[in-house]
């Protein structure tokens, strides 16, 4: 171990480094695992740079493309229905980190909801990271239990005559909906299609946003 | 993914095996015992109950798509209809039905 750690330096780092609340036992563990790592040369800081933009790079956008995209393009969503990762790789996102991904198509009468009531598993490397909510044991609980509860609480109210399907996402497919393209928007562009999809539109707890009517 | 060559095919009726064992295991408690049918199989895959601890996985045992009616999985819920719940379940958890 360095002898640089004594507490007069360790003062000064935390606060110029250091979020200025207390640190929690395991972000303290984190961080020296990290420092250690650096120091052994098991890692670089370029490394870790590089793997946190890597992982921000991810966003929900990405679904956001493959969808306008497959709402445009009948060939095309025929091909991310059949082989989401190809069709990944036809829209330059990486999907390579996925185990196996699986696109599940909203209809009229159809809409699917995705959770993982294990953990969290999640597309992250087409979605990055999960919000609070799906990883909350609440929704956890009730996304499989009460579907049509939780969606009501996000101001989605399904009629009884649509079915709901819900994916709990246990083992290595990782799951993304494709949403039903809104009533009344013909005629929009793929980048204005791309923005009525919603992350939540994307994991099924709602729609996505309606046609605005232009002015 | 590798086509299954596996004991179930799509539209198999299967039961969820109710054992109770320790260590990682994947198969949720809330469809054990539960009768629902193979709606796809999605092929070969490392078993977690072996990478859970250290383990290397093998062998790969066949995965499937496994379609429940909520209102068989749950005595309340409501409405009565259509609504079905999806689990990804591997072979050895699934017995004929």
């Amino acid at each position: 171990m360095s002898a640089d750690h004594g507490a007069g330096a360790e003062a000064v780092e935390s606060k110029h480094e250091r979020p200025k609340h207390e640190l929690s036992a395991h972000a303290k563990r984190v961080y020296a695992i990290r420092d250690l790592l650096l120091e052994k040369g098991v890692l670089t800081k370029n490394d870790i740079q590089e793997q946190v933009e890597y992982m921000e790079a991810r966003t929900p956008a990405n679904g956001a493309r493959l969808v306008a995209r497959a709402w445009v393009d009948a060939g095309f969503k025929k091909r991310l229905l059949a082989d989401p990762k190809a069709a990944c790789a036809e829209m330059g996102i990486d999907a390579t980190s996925l185990n196996e991904f699986v696109v599940l198509e909203n209809t009229e009468k159809v809409r699917h909801l995705v959770v993982c009531t294990l953990c969290s598993c999640y597309p992250r490397p087409i979605l990055g990271r999960p919000p609070d909510w799906y990883k909350s044991l609440n929704y956890r609980a009730r996304a499989v239990n009460d579907p049509r509860g939780v969606m009501r609480e996000f101001g989605n109210e399904v009629p009884d005559d649509v079915e709901i399907r819900v994916h709990d996402s246990t083992a290595d497919m990782r799951y993304l909906v494709l949403p039903l393209r809104p009533k009344g928007t013909e005629g929009m562009s793929e980048e204005e299609l791309q923005r009525l999809v919603i992350r939540d539109s994307l994991i099924g707890v709602v729609d996505p946003l309606p046609a605005v009517p232009k002015q | 993914m590798s086509l299954a060559v596996g004991k179930y095919k799509a539209g198999d009726r299967v039961r969820v095996r109710t054992d109770d064992r320790p260590g990682h295991v994947r198969t949720p408690y809330y469809v054990r015992g539960k009768n629902g049918w193979v709606e796809r199989v999605y092929g070969e895959f490392l078993n977690p109950e072996s990478l859970g601890h250290g383990g290397d996985g093998l062998p790969q045992r066949p995965l499937y798509l496994v379609g429940f009616h909520q209102n068989e999985v749950w005595g309340e819920y409501r409405p009565l209809g259509r609504d079905k719940l999806f689990v990804d379940i591997f072979e050895h958890w699934l017995d004929p039905a």
